[in-house]
């Protein structure tokens, strides 16, 4: 258990670094400052669902590797 | 600083002396009503009062409401009153709970309403509630003003249900909740947001207070609206301080908790509703049930390899908490460093 939540924190780490790093940096051109803004923002919203959907595949692989035989015990 | 360490000693002392005088009356009071539920794990089933939401709430106001007296015309004024309205609307919700037996549904969407007055309140000052940036540790901060007013209104459900959802035994909400919370006030210290530190101090002592009625065997329950309480109000400090991935890892134990509930249950249910995912052994400790539609709970993982007794399994949980309340205080160092 504390495995995973160690694990749990690094992933979140993690995902903020890209987060900051990658995913704030997108910026559109071309539509109208208005627009353009918009539009990153919903990439970017979409990015991070994304991000969100990711972390809780891999956590929910984790959890059953690591679980599972525990349960079944 | 003289005067916030006076403010910081008083709101702590009423905060915990106004839930250890007032439990005991409550207590009596919800027995006289015959407003108690039968503690499954208990031998013999006793019956236990319910809800002691009433005593949280009643502290959390008055000792907020002290420091708002304190410090009459200051900044961090608005964001008492934006806590003390999205906390007390959270406590309504969930003694609309503890009284009537709503849908699965009620619970989220009812705390995420609760919610609005905290965005309102920002909205009408936009400098001096909240900050619409996400800060993480090492990398820095994003800037999401649209969406940031979509984690406020997430935010409240998800640590009102969080802390409801590990309320599953004597003691445990209260006690993870203290551990929790003054893991946040430490890192609130370390970021130098002295003023939210202040502000934060009240939820540490009242769940520590109520922790000593709380705790195996419990004399009081703290029900829906004592649970929702201290999780919204929380949810509201990790937002009004600017430290909610901090709030976050300090919780990670009771995230753990609802994320194996909802992956194995794939639904979003009243508690009341699920099979129990555990059951006794002949010397009364607590063991995983073998029942495989039963979820997966962090208790349940807890005892799947060996029995143990409610006590220990409370004290487990608060280890795990102050596992995860060290990371967060590493979180909160962290967030001074930049790459």
């Amino acid at each position: 258990m504390y495995a995973f939540i160690g694990i749990m924190w690094l992933l979140i780490l993690a995902g903020g670094g890209i987060l900051v790093t990658a995913v704030s940096k997108i910026s559109i051109s071309g539509y109208g400052d208005e627009i353009d803004f918009l539009i990153a923002s919903i990439i970017k919203a979409v990015i991070a669902i994304l991000f969100v959907i990711a972390w809780i595949v891999v956590l929910s692989k984790l959890k059953n590797r690591i679980f599972q035989k525990q349960i079944e015990s | 600083m003289q005067q916030e360490l006076i403010a910081a000693l008083v709101v702590s002392v009423v905060a915990f002396f106004v839930v250890y005088a007032i439990t005991p009356f409550l207590i009596r009071e919800l027995g006289k009503r015959k407003l108690a539920v039968p503690d499954v794990n208990r031998v013999g089933g006793a019956m236990v009062p319910r809800p002691g939401g009433p005593a949280i709430i009643a502290a959390i106001l008055i000792s907020e409401a002290v420091l708002f007296l304190v410090f009459p015309s200051d900044m961090r004024n608005l964001k008492i009153i934006a806590l003390m309205i999205t906390t007390f609307l959270a406590f309504v919700v969930g003694f609309i709970d503890d009284r009537r037996v709503l849908g699965g549904w009620f619970k989220p969407l009812a705390l995420a309403a609760s919610a609005i007055p905290l965005v309102l309140i920002g909205i009408y000052d936009t400098t001096s509630v909240y900050d619409p940036n996400l800060t993480f540790p090492i990398f820095g901060s994003v800037k999401i003003p649209a969406l940031y007013i979509g984690i406020i209104i997430l935010m409240i459900p998800i640590t009102g249900n969080t802390i409801n959802s590990i309320d599953v035994m004597n003691g445990i909400a209260s006690g993870f909740m203290t551990i929790a919370s003054f893991s946040l006030t430490i890192a609130l210290l370390i970021m130098q947001n002295y003023d939210v530190a202040l502000i934060s101090l009240p939820l540490g002592f009242v769940s520590l207070a109520f922790y000593k009625y709380h705790k195996f065997p419990s004399r009081i329950f703290p029900g829906d609206s004592g649970a929702l309480t201290l999780g919204a109000m929380y949810g509201v400090i990790a937002i009004i301080g600017h430290v909610e991935v901090v709030a976050a890892i300090a919780l990670l134990p009771a995230v753990i908790n609802s994320f194996l509930f909802l992956s194995s249950v794939k639904k979003i249910v009243e508690h009341r509703q699920i099979k129990n995912p555990t059951t006794h052994t002949e010397d009364h400790k607590i063991i995983a049930t073998k029942e495989k539609d039963a979820p997966i709970t962090l208790v349940r993982l807890l005892v799947a390899g060996r029995s143990l007794t409610e006590k220990e399994i409370g004290f487990t949980v608060f280890r795990l908490a102050i596992f995860s309340g060290i990371l967060a205080i590493i979180t909160a160092f962290l967030m001074g460093v930049r790459v």
